[in-house]
Formats: structure tokens, C-alpha cells, sequence
């Protein structure tokens, strides 16, 4: 282990707990690890099949992960992003190699915790070689005020029978300004499954693309999003799913809820279909919490608020 | 039919009547529910009885436009739905609503502690270690989530609870027990209105109220209300036209 330990790693841990998360295995040589504070990485673990490699660029770092062929990770590979000063700016491309029938579990933590004024680049590529599996959950912890832009980018490509599951969560503090922008090309039998949750709160600006191309044969995918917008929050959701070739199966399901007098939500299913046996559907729905959910929860003596933090609660998780 | 306040009496309906827009939904509704009696309601289709029990509950959009509701002798009619469970009145929809993303465990513990949730299970007759992870949404059938309605009816130990059809698109299985727990509820000493049109279900009642055209047509002995529920109302279409004959 080639650990820094400075007094920012350790801050960058607190800030990872807060999101209720355990955070030991940054610090256990059993998992593969790798945190970064703004431009510098001030750990980086790893085990046997997998290789991560850093470079300084301008304003952040690029990385390269390799999962060697037919490894199967039996622990997730934690990365930690940070920023702790109240402005400036971060860079992260980052690019995954996920080689042949290997399987592997990313867990991703964002901290801003002091954003006054934080742009944060998240541009990353994935290759999901043939029969191979990849799981990656982020979780972003922003600071109160509001003050971070937040640009993940993905563009991904998942070989024959490869298998994504991508998790995008920022529930905990404000959002700031928000663009996802994920788009994934699925060969064939492949399956992928896009989900992201978020909570806007006061002004926030949330906009969400979701783009699933299915170009092989039976590849099946699944564009989801639940944005629960308070205040005068602002979310916009396009769920996006091509059905290009024979048995292909996609579907986005997209659901905002508006709770905030000023909050306004638009939400945009486009799909499409270029074979005649691919099935794409599409559900969206915006709207009040569910009456009966929160007159369920009132009649077991919950007040207005507490059933509303419930649901939120439920609907994020 | 005692309509004065008295020492057993929970729950006192009086004169109550309702709208929809022009129509009139109910009629001058009176009930008097004693500690731990099992009342059932019963009555065919569209006379009223889901909007008795939502007007007796508080819910939005359901005001009486005349009469009132007494709960342990205090005029409640104008309080809160919250205030209301509070004070121990619950209710138990025809068909729960489901939730994304809370988990059965988390359901239960809204009004209760943590560590009695495995109880509350056990109550309504189903396996902790099966349930209490599972997620309260669609993927529970009809008959698992009514029992979880039952469980959570429980855990918050109500003075009354209302159950509307609660035996209506179940299993078997399901009915038993939930025939079992409206006896549990009873001898906690929790009263219940038991709201159903099926006469069987009624039976369990201690005493029955026939419901038609917005109005208490009958009230009494469970054996007689449901004879004249299954001679005169099962095949009576004519909602809103009571043969004044028959009330003799
Ligand atoms: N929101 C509503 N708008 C219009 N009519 C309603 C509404 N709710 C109930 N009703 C009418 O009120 C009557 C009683 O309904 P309900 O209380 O649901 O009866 P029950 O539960 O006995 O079947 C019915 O004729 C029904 O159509
Ligand atoms: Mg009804």
C-alpha cells in the first residue's frame, strides 16, 4: 500500500461516511482502492488482476483500469473523488477495460463537501469485453450551498452477452447543476441497466440523458430515473432507447416527483425502433407524491412532512 | 340503539351527511361503536360505505357537510387525519397503496419500535425471515399486502380501526387470517368497523349495520340484519329507492 496520509485523505474519508457508507476498505490492502483530491491521488491500491494507472493532466487526473481477462473480483474496488477547497476545478477521464468473462464491482464516491464554486468533469469511457460483467455505483456528497457543477459523461460499449449496471446517486446535499449525460451500445445479448436517482432542492438545475443503443441481436436494457424535486428546482429527463436490431428489448422508465410550489419537471421518452422484431416501451410519469401513500402514512399518525421524508426516502433509495 | 354518550361507547356517528357536488352521498349516517365490539357495515355497491369510513378518518376531500364524529365523548369532526391516528382511529384501505423502495421492516417501524416489527408479522400470520426485506410495492400479492396492512393497523395499537372489504381480492389463506386477526383485534380491545358486502364476512360481526342509499336501514342482531341483507339488498338494483314497506 502506497498510502499519503495526509490530513486530507482523512477529511476525504469523513466526507465518504456521511453518505452513510463504510469507508474502511480505503484503508484495508485486502480492496483495491484508488482517492484523489483535486489533482492529486493520495492512495492507490491493488490486487492481484487488476491494474490501475494515473497520469496528471490540467486540472485533474486521467486513469486507466484494467480488469485482466476471466478475473472475477470477489471485493468491489473502491474510488473516492474529491474536492475540498470551496472553488476550482476537477477533471476526471477516466477509461475502464473490462476484459473477457470478468466481473467486477466499482463503488465510486464524489465529495464537494465545502463547494462554494466546483466544476466537476467526470468524462469516462467503458468497454465491456464478451461475457464480461460490470457493476459501478456513485454516490455524490455535495455541500449545502449549492455551489457545484457536476458533468458525468459516459460513453460505453458492451461486446456480446456483457453485462452494465450503472448507479448514479446525489440525494445528500445540494445538487447544484447537474448534466448526465450516458449513452451505451449495446452488441448482442448484451444487457445494461442505467440508474439514477436525484434529489433537487431550492434552485437547483438537474438534466439527465440516458441513451441506450441497441445494435445486437436479444441485447435488453433498461434506462430508469427517479428525480424528486423540491423548492424551485429544475429537472429535465430524456430517456433514450434505440431497438436496432432483431430481439432487442429497451425500456425507460422515468419518474419525477414535484413537491415545491416552483419546482417544474419535463421529462422526454424517445424511442425508437429500426428492426421490426425489437420491443421498446416506455413509462414516465411526473407528478405529487401519491395522496393515498401519504394519507396511508398519516393514518398511522405520521405527520404531512415525516410521510413525505418517507416516500422521498423510499422512492431514492 | 343507545345514541347517547356511554362509558363503553369509542366512536359515535351522528346525523352525518355528506356531498359530492349537487349529490348526496350520505344521508344522516348515525352509529354508536362500543370499546372492542365488532361492528360489521354492510351493504351492496356504491351505498356509501368507503366514503362513511374516509369521512370517519379524515381523509382529504371528505367533509361532512352536516352531523359529526365523537371519538371518546370529543367532537373530532374538525380535526386532522394525523390527529385522529393519533388519538387511536386507523383505517385499512379496500386496496393498500404500494411503495417503492420501503421495505416491510421500515413500513412497520413508522409507529412502533424496531424490535417488535418480527410480532407484528407474526400477528397477521406470516414469516419475519420471509417478509421483512421485501419491499411493500407491487411484487407482494393482494392478499400478502392486506395482511401487512392488518400488521401495520397493529403496530400502532388503534382504539378503533376501520377495515373497508378487507376480505376483497384475496386468497383463501388470506381470509382466515384475516378473520383471525379482526378476533385479535377484539380481544386487545381494539373495536372494529368491519365494511363489506359479502354476508359471510359480515357474520363475524358482534352486531351488524345494514347500509343503504346513504342511510343506517337496518341495525341490529348479526343472524337477522344479514337475513334481510340477503332477502331484500342482493337483489335490490335500485339503489336510492327504499321500499318503505320493508322498513316496517
Ligand atoms: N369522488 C366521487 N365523485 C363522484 N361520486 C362519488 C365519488 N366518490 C363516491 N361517489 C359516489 O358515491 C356513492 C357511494 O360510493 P362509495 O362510498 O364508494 O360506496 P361503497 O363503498 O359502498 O361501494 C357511489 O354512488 C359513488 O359513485
Ligand atoms: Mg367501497
Amino acid at each position: 500500500m502506497n498510502i499519503d496520509y495526509s490530513k486530507e485523505f482523512e477529511y476525504l474519508v469523513k466526507t465518504y461516511e456521511k453518505t452513510g457508507d463504510d469507508a474502511s476498505p480505503l484503508m484495508d490492502s485486502k480492496y483495491d482502492s484508488l482517492v484523489i483530491n483535486q489533482d492529486r491521488v493520495l492512495a492507490k491500491n491493488e490486487t492481484e488482476g487488476i491494474k490501475i494507472e494515473t497520469k496528471k493532466i490540467k486540472d485533474g487526473v486521467s486513469l486507466k483500469v484494467y480488469i485482466k481477462e476471466g478475473i472475477v473480483k470477489p471485493l468491489p474496488v473502491h474510488l473516492c473523488f474529491g474536492m475540498l477547497p470551496r472553488e476550482g476545478k476537477q477533471v476526471i477521464k477516466s477509461e475502464f477495460f473490462v476484459g473477457k468473462k470478468s466481473k467486477v464491482k466499482f463503488i465510486s464516491h464524489c465529495s464537494f463537501p465545502n463547494a462554494k464554486h466546483i466544476i466537476h468533469i467526470m468524462d469516462s469511457k467503458v468497454h465491456i469485453e464478451d461475457g464480461a460483467e460490470m457493476e459501478y455505483t456513485e454516490t455524490h456528497y455535495h455541500s449545502k450551498e449549492g455551489g457545484v457543477e457536476t458533468y458525468p459523461k459516459l460513453r460505453g460499449r458492451i461486446e456480446n452477452g456483457g453485462r452494465l449496471k450503472e448507479e448514479f446517486k446525489l440525494v445528500v446535499g445540494r445538487v447544484g447543476l447537474l448534466k448526465i449525460d450516458y449513452e451505451v451500445e449495446q452488441l448482442k445479448k448484451s444487457i445494461c441497466e442505467l440508474d439514477t436517482k436525484v434529489y433537487g432542492k431550492e434552485n437547483d438545475r438537474i438534466e439527465i440523458r440516458e441513451a441506450l443503443l441497441l445494435n445486437g441481436e436479444y441485447a435488453s436494457g433498461l434506462a430508469k430515473s427517479r428525480v424528486v424535486l423540491k423548492d424551485k428546482s429544475y429537472g429535465n429527463v430524456l430517456g433514450e432507447v434505440q431497438g436496432n436490431a432483431p430481439y432487442t428489448r429497451g425500456h425507460t422508465d422515468c419518474q419525477e416527483i414535484v413537491y415545491g410550489e416552483n419546482a417544474v419537471a419535463y421529462s422526454t421518452p424517445n424511442i425508437s425502433v429500426k428492426n421490426s422484431l425489437a420491443k421498446i416501451t416506455h413509462e414516465a410519469s411526473i407528478g405529487r407524491i401519491d395522496k393515498k401513500e401519504m394519507e396511508t402514512l398519516m393514518a398511522r399518525g405520521l405527520n404531512e412532512e415525516e410521510a413525505v421524508d418517507l416516500i422521498v426516502k423510499g422512492i431514492l433509495k | 340503539m343507545n345514541t347517547g354518550y356511554h362509558q363503553n361507547v369509542i366512536l359515535e356517528v351522528k346525523n352525518l351527511h355528506s356531498k359530492v357536488g349537487d349529490k348526496e352521498i350520505l344521508k344522516g349516517v348515525n352509529l354508536s361503536i362500543e370499546k372492542g365490539e365488532i361492528r360489521s357495515i354492510i351493504g351492496v355497491n356504491g351505498t356509501g360505505k368507503t366514503t362513511l369510513a374516509a369521512i370517519i378518518m379524515g381523509l382529504e376531500g371528505y367533509n361532512p357537510s352536516n352531523g359529526g364524529i365523537f371519538f371518546e365523548g370529543k367532537d373530532i369532526t374538525n380535526i386532522s387525519l394525523t390527529e385522529r391516528a393519533k388519538r387511536g382511529i386507523t383505517l385499512a384501505w379496500q386496496s393498500p397503496a404500494r411503495f417503492e423502495g420501503i421495505t416491510v421492516r421500515e413500513y412497520l417501524s413508522i409507529g412502533a419500535s424496531k424490535n417488535d416489527v418480527e410480532n407484528f408479522l407474526k400477528f397477521v400470520g406470516l414469516a419475519p425471515n420471509l417478509y421483512l426485506n421485501r419491499v411493500v410495492d407491487e411484487k407482494l400479492s393482494g392478499g400478502e399486502r392486506k395482511r401487512i396492512e392488518l400488521a401495520s393497523v397493529f403496530s400502532i395499537r388503534p382504539k378503533v380501526v376501520i377495515l373497508d372489504e378487507p376480505d376483497s381480492g384475496i386468497d383463501m389463506a388470506s381470509i382466515h387470517a384475516i378473520i383471525n386477526v379482526i378476533r385479535k383485534f377484539k380481544k386487545m380491545g381494539t373495536a372494529t368497523l368491519l365494511i363489506t358486502h359479502n354476508e359471510e364476512m359480515a357474520k363475524i360481526g358482534d352486531k351488524v349495520s345494514l347500509l343503504c342509499d346513504g342511510k343506517v336501514l337496518k341495525e341490529g342482531e348479526t343472524e337477522e340484519v344479514i337475513k334481510f341483507f340477503k332477502q331484500n339488498c342482493k337483489i335490490c338494483n335500485h339503489i336510492g329507492q327504499i321500499d318503505e314497506e320493508l322498513l316496517k
